[in-house]
């Protein structure tokens, strides 16, 4: 089990091997992207073989990009509750190791063990949100594949999977559509 | 509340980015100066670690003097980070765009700063280890998390992890901007801090849930730090006019009081370093201005409140320090002068200066309005904290002052200059603005006919 987590995480980072073909469409406004992403829908090609990409967040569905589900509500919990379990663990075994009794009170003094493990919580908590983040937005990737510096310059891409048959159509989309450039892996 | 156009996301890089890809003839001169004064303290820091804490003002009542009173500072310097960047995102404030990384970069480098304090405060740095952490196996000694002085680092390093995270998370989608902008080793260096990022809409809309969702994890860790840091006094019933039970909110508020007045005059000074007059403008330091009334009025309550709580309950020895901070007496040091000089530049001088428009927008009222703020706020620990200690207490007779000497003097003053030369070269590296959050501010800017009038406005994505 653990190995094939192991193998799926890899698979991620590393650009799948596929027989498809990449095409990049530059644009230089939002407005021509969304078109061609619709275009695109029209012919045939699903949704998830085709991104947009872009310099600064969009609003949501503004380039008829897909609904993108994630997981990322559930990492803080996990790092809560493994903080809280490490924040006890912390506080009690030192008190036990080394027991100061005080005014006959219990060794395990309990307000002061709130305090160093609700930082313990928060801190898992944390610590687990951005490891969730990295990982649910498929980072780290190690190639970029196809890719255009213009995109951190205010243009939009529009990067394409398709099959090699659709290429040239997917080519004629983007030009229709206004691309400033097209550019293909092959 | 929408001055600014909205500008090219080519000319935001060129703008936002020039700290990095020039470097300005003024830049390494000031680093260098900034780093000798550092390495003075370094070496001085080296002497007092060799000789020990009698070369400095610290006596047998006074025991915590100048180190201390500069670590609270530089901790509620810290909190200015949370306070603009989680609470104003939270709250979905249009203005925060431009001041949110300089604040957070802020919080780490002051929080940094604030724990070399207590280190080195205690003479021999290196005991820390198994004061603070459960270390000393061998032995079998264990912290006694009893003690506030343990609750500390832990909520210390729980917000400097959580802060540096935070500024790291949402520095990706510039080190990408980075990585497409420069050549050599530079473009490889953020290549690899950039991890692939490429902007498609789930990055992105991870990234805004990220901010989100760490503002709200961070923020009750915010209120904890500077509660936990009041509690370093407030717990030790032993010495008078420190154990108030409003200390917890007293020091939070005036540590938002004194990081947000740090973070105005930092983007003052950044806006007139780089040039970046179209992204922090006028109505971000007005608006700020307005905030600042606020806190400032809500620090002040609680500072009544404090002294009132004190006097109200009649106890001798706790009257007698009261009496030793307002009345003037034939004691060393006339504190009852620095109270007064210390409330008017912390609350009365700037509040006048924040309340008409025009001052709030001229940026040398609203630099010398957040200095005052400072050297105040500064003043108010070191005013709460030593008289408590050099008061007779019960069943001991022996006054004392505390005089700071040279030594002590020079590290807390490099620590000034330890802040501006990490902000410096923080800026030399990494962008100080975020661009990300100003593109997406342009690309959401329009503007709306009501009436005869054209307003500018924003869409706000909900």
């Amino acid at each position: 089990m653990a190995m094939q987590g192991i193998m799926g995480l890899l698979r991620n980072a590393m650009p799948a091997a596929s027989a498809k073909h990449t095409v990049l469409g530059v644009f230089s406004d939002a407005e021509s992207a969304a078109t061609a992403g619709d275009e695109l829908k029209s012919a045939g090609i699903p949704d998830t073989d085709y991104d947009f990409l872009t310099d600064s967040p969009y609003p949501e569905g503004s380039l008829g990009e897909r609904d993108e589900p994630h997981r990322l509500y559930l990492y803080p919990f996990i790092g809560a509750l493994l903080g809280l379990s490490s924040g006890i663990m912390i506080t009690a075994m030192t008190q036990v190791a080394y027991p100061l009794v005080t005014g006959g009170k219990p060794v395990l003094s309990l307000p002061p063990m709130a305090i160093v493990c609700y930082e313990g919580t928060m801190l898992g908590a944390i610590l687990f949100t951005v490891i969730g983040i990295v990982f649910e937005s498929r980072l780290p990737k190690f190639d970029l594949g196809l890719y255009d510096n213009r995109i951190t310059q205010g243009f939009l891409g529009l990067r394409v999977k398709a099959e090699p048959e659709q290429s040239r159509e997917v080519v004629q989309i983007m030009n229709a559509a206004g691309a400033v450039d097209v550019k293909t892996d092959q | 509340m929408q001055e600014g156009k909205a500008l090219p996301a080519a000319q935001v890089n060129r703008d936002l980015l020039r700290s990095i890809l020039e470097t300005p003839r003024w830049f390494w001169p000031v680093v260098s100066l900034l780093g000798m004064v550092v390495l003075a303290a370094a070496v001085t820091i080296g002497i007092m670690v060799d000789r020990g804490l009698g070369i400095t003002g610290l006596n047998y009542k006074v025991v915590w003097g100048f180190f201390i009173t500069n670590f609270v500072f530089w901790i509620g310097i810290s909190h200015a980070g949370v306070m603009l960047s989680a609470i104003l995102r939270l709250a979905k404030a249009e203005w925060r765009r431009p001041a949110t990384r300089a604040a957070e970069v802020l919080t780490i480098f002051s929080l940094m700063t604030a724990m070399i304090m207590p280190i080195i405060h205690t003479g021999r740095p290196w005991r820390i280890l198994y004061w603070a952490f459960p270390y000393d196996f061998a032995r079998g000694v264990w912290p006694n998390i009893r003690t506030p002085l343990v609750w500390d680092p832990s909520a210390i390093l729980t917000y400097l992890t959580s802060s540096t995270l935070f500024v790291l998370i949402a520095l990706v989608p510039d080190f990408a901007v980075l990585r497409d902008r420069t050549t050599g080793w530079p473009k490889i260096v953020y290549t690899m801090l950039a991890m692939g990022w490429e902007g498609n809409p789930r990055q992105w809309k991870l990234q805004i849930i990220a901010g989100v969702l760490l503002s709200a994890l961070i923020l009750p860790v915010f209120v904890s730090v500077h509660s936990i840091v009041s509690w370093d006094f407030g717990m030790a019933v032993a010495i008078k006019s420190w154990h108030s039970t409003v200390f917890a909110p007293y020091f939070v508020v005036g540590a938002v009081h004194s990081g947000v007045s740090a973070v105005v005059f930092a983007m003052i000074l950044l806006r007139w370093a780089y040039g970046w007059q179209d992204y922090i403008r006028h109505e971000h330091i007005d608006a700020l201005g307005r905030l600042l009334i606020v806190v400032a009025t809500g620090w002040f309550y609680f500072l009544v409140m404090e002294i009132i709580f004190g006097i109200y309950g009649l106890e001798g020895d706790e009257l007698a320090v009261r009496a030793l901070q307002f009345l003037p007496g034939d004691h060393g040091v006339a504190y009852n002068i620095w109270m007064i000089v210390f409330v008017g530049i912390t609350y009365f001088l700037p509040v006048i200066l924040w309340l008409p428009k025009a001052w709030r927008r001229n940026l040398w009222i609203m630099s010398a309005a957040c200095i005052s703020v400072n050297v105040g706020m500064w003043l108010e620990r070191y005013l709460l904290f030593v008289p408590g200690q050099a008061n007779k207490q019960f069943q001991t007779f022996t006054w004392n002052d505390y005089l700071p000497q040279w030594p002590e003097a020079l590290i807390v003053g490099a620590t000034f200059a330890f802040v501006s030369m990490l902000m410096l070269l923080f800026s030399r590296v990494f962008p100080l603005v975020p661009l990300y959050d100003i593109k997406e501010g342009d690309i959401l800017k329009t503007e709306m006919q009501i009436g005869r009038r054209t307003v500018p406005a924003t869409f706000r994505e909900d």
